[in-house]
């Protein structure tokens, strides 16, 4: 669905993965593989990088009723709500949008607060797993 | 400075969930605009519609759609699709033919028969389409980012949710006074407090819900509205439809991350400060000379920031502005006078075009109860989905 957003890596090597252009340095994320988007950059060529394991919290939210489709979720349980964090990267100065892991709310959770990227499960069912990305407070046991 | 051009004629269908087609919804508000104009409509030259989109496709090219129901009559025709912004670029289309000479008179028209419920992209698997993407991978809905937005102004501007609620209630109060809004209730500070959350801070009443309704305009040269015996006409002087520039460093919906700044200097101005700024500047007209503001308060949290992004105050001051009165019909500088998105609800290609047809009424000075005294400069705000800016000005 996402080839190729994060590594395969579990706890401390788990990142998410974008592409550096090798004119200009923009990184971009989600993947940029077709065409640098600087429009001050004449075109370079694309490579994956590491996106920072860490940021700080720019902003954070939940979601108190069930999202439509395509978000996959089963119908007849009753609805949980997440939490959706964005995150300043220092480095790549950039905000990335994520779930937080579960078990974190709102009210755990400050803007300019310090959060890392672990892995995580989006959905499963008898067949297939989804991984993805979650924020998780810096500090916080999984 | 650009030439200017007339708005001879604004007309809307009463927006609600009225279970009918789009179609039937801009007919009505295009013969509303054009007996308002007194233009029959075998007489106009060109006719532009904002397209409605079901399946990822505008299954009703809308120009044609409507040109059809009011009866093939030989006219130019063109029709547009940008998202939220798609009224404005229709206004745009329009008033380029007229400032061009390729026609004199243009009708343009926008409808929408909304599904109930959060707005959805389109089905199938399509991870190359960022606005399925944010729903499949993050379950990201527009009002998780009316909410990311709202957090964002309490932590860095100390805004409250009651700074928030007295934004509907400005609104409700307002909408109240429309005949052709959907809801016509006043709310209290207290109601919407007590209605549930959806995307913390924000609750429903904090929210605009999904609508029907149509808004139509006849626009025409200078020289057709004097020939036409209107000498002092509403003029539309300035239409902005800019993107953003590079990097952008405000998430915005339908994007999972922002660019990268890392390695370009971002503009001091954000998009949203960037599309009114266009707009003055085509304008030549400052925010110190603006009479009234229609701005897409898609959430009360977003309205605070469209009045800092529009030069009404400064940065950090939009709750203050709120919460002085400044922004409701007495005060300095009123905000969303048709009683906003709060009131109307969101029908798509239609609500750009409503913003100005509240403008055009409010600067002929015959919106009653609601009216802003002496009205004379006007501008609209509003933004696309997938970076579609759009802000008008129009004056008399």
């Amino acid at each position: 669905m996402v080839a190729g957003w994060f590594t395969d890596a579990q706890g401390q090597d788990f990142r998410l993965l974008g592409t550096r252009c090798a004119a200009c340095s923009t990184v971009f994320f989600p993947r940029e593989d077709a065409f640098c988007r600087n429009p001050g950059c004449a075109g370079g060529e694309l490579t994956e990088v590491p996106l920072s394991r860490r940021g700080r919290v720019w902003s954070y939210t939940d979601a108190r009723y069930r999202p439509p489709a395509p978000y996959v979720s089963d119908p007849h349980a009753e609805w949980e709500p997440y939490v959706l964090v964005a995150v300043e990267l220092a480095a790549e100065h950039m905000v990335v949008l994520g779930q937080a892991a579960p078990g974190v709310g709102v009210t755990d959770l400050a803007v300019g607060m310090e959060v890392e990227v672990v892995a995580g499960v989006l959905d499963e069912d008898a067949g297939t797993t989804w991984t993805t990305w979650h924020w998780r407070p810096v500090g916080v046991a999984a | 400075m650009s030439a200017d051009i007339a708005v001879l004629g604004a007309g809307m269908h009463p927006w609600g969930k009225w279970g009918r087609s789009f179609v039937e919804y801009g007919t009505v508000a295009a013969r509303a605009a054009l007996a308002d104009a007194g233009v029959d409509w075998r007489d106009v030259q060109a006719v532009v519609g904002a397209d409605t989109v079901r399946g990822g496709y505008p299954g009703h090219v809308a120009g044609a759609t409507f040109a059809r129901a009011l009866g093939w009559q030989g006219a130019r025709v063109t029709s547009v699709y940008a998202a939220c912004a798609s009224g404005a670029q229709a206004i745009g289309a329009a008033r380029a033919q007229i400032l061009a000479g390729l026609a004199d008179v243009v009708l343009v028209v926008g409808a929408d028969a909304a599904p109930k419920g959060f707005f959805a992209p389109a089905g199938g698997e399509r991870p190359d389409d960022p606005d399925w993407l944010r729903f499949r991978v993050l379950g990201a809905t527009n009002p998780a980012y009316f909410g990311l937005y709202a957090r964002r102004r309490m932590a860095l501007h100390g805004d409250t949710v009651d700074d928030f609620a007295r934004v509907k209630v400005k609104n409700a109060a307002l909408g109240a006074l429309n005949p052709n809004a959907r809801y016509r209730k006043a709310v209290t500070i207290e109601e919407v407090a007590a209605s549930a959350v959806v995307a913390d801070p924000l609750r429903l009443l904090d929210i605009c819900a999904t609508s029907d309704g149509a808004a139509a305009l006849v626009l025409t040269s200078m020289d057709f509205a004097r020939r036409h015996g209107a000498g002092d006409p509403v003029r539309i002087r300035a239409v902005s439809t800019v993107t953003p520039t590079f990097p952008r460093t405000v998430l915005d919906l339908p994007d999972i991350a922002t660019d990268s700044a890392a390695t370009v200097a971002p503009s001091p101005h954000s998009f949203r400060a960037s599309i009114a700024r266009a707009a003055y500047e085509e304008a030549g007209i400052g925010p110190e000379e603006v009479s009234l503001a229609e701005v897409y308060d898609l959430s009360t949290a977003l309205e605070l920031q469209w009045y800092e992004d529009l030069g009404l105050c400064g940065p950090g001051e939009g709750a203050k502005l709120v919460r002085d009165g400044m922004t409701s019909l007495t005060g300095r500088i009123p905000v969303n006078t048709s009683g906003g998105l709060a009131s109307f609800g969101e029908a798509v290609p239609a609500q750009a075009i409503a913003q100005v047809c509240e403008l055009t009424w409010q600067l002929r000075g015959v919106c009653g109860a609601r009216q802003v005294e002496g009205a004379r400069v006007g501008i609209t705000a509003n933004q696309g989905l997938f970076g579609h800016g759009s802000a008008v000005v129009a004056v008399r």
